[in-house]
């Protein structure tokens, strides 16, 4: 019977959303009031059966009711309750109804929120997310139902893949999810502009903040999946250039453009058909994403089970979503010119760098990642990109990108003097530089062209981010501070340059071994003794493990012990590897059992990761950045303050 | 700067910025691009030399062999039709297993051993790489035989 209702409420949720398209857009365009209401109506009334339907599958998933196919095919008696709604969103079918709920839910905070927005401009932004949902909706119901029904019901589960039983990837899909759907709204409010033609830099200053916390959820969504992928799958390693990973990374990246130039085009009104461009690509990179994942077009560990029914949906979507809002912007975009200029040394200059090596950046992601598809309808040959090209590849903008963030974030508006810019920044240039080789020399014992390079980027963002805050705790109380969102940009500038530096380090001196060990023998790594004192049996939940105890050494000091695991779980007697960790912001040192190689011994891999938290700290506090900067006044009570500029 | 020369300005960046990215990308691509050659074309001594390439099929049943002790191992991968054999040295994901779908990475060696320095087996047990399952639906043998026994007719088709 629930899950009755849980479809019922889908398919509600379907006529709602077409209400929610049809009635504000129309309205919109003859100028009728009562229609536009109608839109906030739907989206709440969608949002509502959503929410219903959501939650019945997971009252499915809680009860383990199993004659749902999809709880019967990723659930199980013995999981725990915190992985049985987890579950929910564990699959395609699930993870969908996820993306869903989240595309309603951010419908609904736009219709709720953007108080200061022309109510013709709001309808439209809400037509445009409800055509979006629709589409989504239509996806779920006709090639997807994670509704139905199994007949005659199992007696238990076919259990959740073992990978996806762990906290971090419990929220990693629903973190991820909230940053692509997010983007939604930036191209809802892109189309909206081109749809009423009123382009001028008002919606840039509405669009910002969504675009914003799209972007701090995505930048958290993507941390968390790469510190999964370092502890649970067992390899120690902490990004892959894996399709999968690439998908979601693009649009992180465009979106991070879209930051950038949504900035010019709110300060200065330039940049305006870029900007739309931008966000529009920041959304067609996220339904990429899910093509990719979803179709089984491409080889990943992350991808779904492959349904060529899926992928043609997906596709055609896409097709329709891009195409739609392409032919929009050509037919609006001629009409957007700029008389405001700007010198060769001003902000926008350095915006405008940024924005075109991100775009360069993500356009080497998206060459590597379809690279094999193309090569394989041309020639028929399969081949794979490694992650060898992609670090190289990836470097090549990234490193002018360092550089010049740091100018840039020094630099004025319209047009900066040199010599009071140098002024400025010669004393961090020098500190940078002297940091660059310091570092590695004196904590590691170590130089190379690469890590000067490296440390050196890392300090000159650390350090320029750090200009701004600092002077503003300086000045004396009663003086204008810095604003918020000025702390914002310096404080995810900073988490930059931790990342930076996180992955200098780790990715120079971290040391990986496989060894052979066994109980009451010591392997020493990297300086580090690791001693096995013994092998035994554990029991979980829903698997059983054999651990072993392993006590590190530092100079004959006993500094930890830890508890790696193999795991086999029960019903689908896979094997799974817990890695014993000692984690440290200055170091991790990382110990994964192998397999068994005879009586006793084990294969194990043991790792020397310093500094690899930096990276996950870097992401984190970039986030931080974006929060600190949507809580600027400007963007709150903005009614009042647009009819005192107007 | 006048609109028109931020223009020229920003088209000129994004054809720079595009011309070294696709120089790059075209030069990288050669040195990092790895084909897939399937077993029996390895067998048949139709892969490239000096070079890593990827292997993939199914792991023979029993041939799996290690010292005891050791890190060391070899296996034999078949496609049903020929067999490879393969040698390793480290930790193997936790789904591999002898009669499973496995990809590796690596080189032939001189004595006609490919040296995997990656293994690869599937998260999912019922996944399995598209482009081995194709490989293996090609020689059409029966799997389970192929498995326990190892490859009968090898070169058959390609002498």
């Amino acid at each position: 019977m629930i899950p009755e209702i849980g479809h019922f409420a889908l398919i509600l949720a379907l006529a709602l959303a077409i209400c929610q398209t049809v009635f504000p857009l129309v309205g919109a365009h003859r100028g009728d009031a009562a229609m536009m209401a109608v839109g906030r109506s739907a989206v709440i009334g969608q949002f509502l059966f959503v929410s219903v339907a959501f939650a019945c599958l997971t009252y499915a998933f809680l009860t383990s009711d199993f004659s749902v196919l999809y709880v019967a095919n990723h659930s199980q008696l013995a999981l725990p309750k915190l992985y049985k709604v987890s579950a929910v969103w564990g699959a395609h079918e699930g993870s969908l109804l996820l993306w869903i709920l989240l595309q309603a839910a951010w419908a609904l905070a736009v219709a709720r929120f953007s108080t200061g927005v022309p109510e013709a401009f709001s309808a439209r932004v809400i037509g445009v997310l409800g055509f979006l949902s629709v589409g989504f909706l239509l996806f779920a119901l006709l090639t997807s139902n994670p509704f139905e029904r199994l007949m005659p019901a199992p007696g238990d589960g076919g259990d959740l893949n073992p990978l996806l039983q762990d906290p971090g990837l419990a929220i990693h899909p629903p973190l991820l999810y909230v940053g692509y759907v997010g983007f939604s709204v930036a191209f809802a409010f892109a189309i909206a502009a081109m749809i009423s033609g009123n382009l001028d830099q008002k919606w840039a200053k509405w669009t910002r903040p969504w675009t914003t916390v799209a972007w701090m959820f995505l930048t958290l969504g993507i941390a968390l999946g790469s510190w999964w992928a370092y502890y649970e799958l067992g390899w120690g390693g902490w990004w892959f250039w894996d399709a999968v990973e690439n998908a979601s990374f693009m649009p992180w990246l465009i979106g991070t453009a879209l930051i950038h130039s949504l900035a010019v085009t709110e300060k200065r009104g330039l940049f305006k058909s870029w900007t739309l461009l931008l966000a529009i690509t920041a959304f067609s990179l996220s339904l990429l994403g899910t093509f990719l994942v979803r179709s089984g077009i491409i080889v990943s560990v992350h991808a779904f089970a492959t349904d060529p029914t899926r992928g043609f949906f997906i596709l055609t979507f896409l097709a329709v979503v891009v195409i739609g809002a392409l032919m929009l912007y050509a037919w609006r975009a001629p009409s957007l010119d700029s008389d405001v200029g700007f010198g060769l040394l001003s902000r926008e200059t350095f915006l405008l760098l940024n924005n075109v090596l991100l775009v360069v950046a993500t356009a080497l992601v998206l060459i590597g990642t379809l690279a094999p598809l193309v090569v394989e309808m041309m020639t028929g040959g399969k081949i794979s990109i490694g992650p060898p090209w992609f670090n190289v590849a990836f470097l090549v903008p990234m490193l002018p990108l360092i550089i010049l963030l740091g100018m840039g974030m020094h630099t004025a508006w319209r047009t900066q003097k040199a010599d009071a810019w140098w002024r400025v920044l010669r004393i961090p240039a020098i500190v940078a530089i002297v940091l660059g080789v310091v570092i590695p020399l004196l904590i590691y014992g170590r130089v190379s062209i690469l890590l000067v390079v490296g440390c050196g980027a890392a300090a000159w963002i650390v350090i320029t981010s750090l200009i701004l805050p600092i002077r503003s705790l300086r000045r004396e109380k009663g003086t204008a501070g810095i604003t918020r969102s000025a702390l914002g940009m310096s404080i995810a500038h900073l988490g930059m340059g931790l990342f930076v530096i996180g992955v200098t380090v780790v990715s120079a001196f971290g040391v990986e071994s496989d060894q052979a060990l066994q109980p009451g023998e010591s392997i020493e790594v990297a300086g580090f003794e690791f001693h096995m004192v013994s092998l035994s049996n554990v029991r979980g939940p829903n698997f059983s493990a054999i651990e072993a105890e392993i006590e590190i050494r530092d100079d004959g000091k006993l500094i930890d012990t830890i508890h790696p695991q193999k795991r086999q779980y029960l019903v689908q007697k896979s094997w799974m590897t817990e890695a014993g960790i000692r984690a440290g912001l200055d170091k991790d040192l990382f110990v994964a059992l192998g397999d068994q190689l005879g009586q006793n011994a084990w294969s194990v891999r043991i790792q020397y990761k310093p500094l690899i938290r930096f990276i996950w700290l870097g992401a984190l506090v970039m986030a931080l950045g974006g929060l600190i900067a949507i809580s600027d006044r400007r963007y709150r009570g903005s009614s009042r303050e647009t009819e005192a500029t107007a | 700067m006048k609109p028109r020369q931020q223009r020229m300005l920003a088209v000129g960046l994004a054809a720079l910025g595009i011309a070294i990215a696709a120089g790059l990308t075209l030069r990288a691509f050669q040195d990092n691009m790895m084909f897939f050659v399937e077993v029996s074309d390895v067998a048949a001594g139709k892969y490239p030399k000096e070079r890593n390439f990827r292997i993939g099929g199914l792991v023979v049943g029993g041939s799996l062999q290690r010292e005891e002790g050791s890190i060391d191992i070899r296996f034999e991968v078949t496609d049903t039709a020929c067999t490879v054999p393969v040698s390793y040295s480290g930790v193997l994901p936790d789904l591999f297993r002898e009669g499973q779908g496995v990809v590796a990475h690596g080189r032939m060696g001189d004595d006609n051993v490919f040296a995997a320095d990656k293994i690869m087996a599937k998260h999912d047990e019922d996944y399995m790489a598209p482009e081995v399952a194709a490989s293996l639906s090609k020689h059409q043998q029966d799997i389970q035989e192929a498995v326990v026994k190892g490859a009968a007719e090898c070169g058959t088709s390609d002498s």
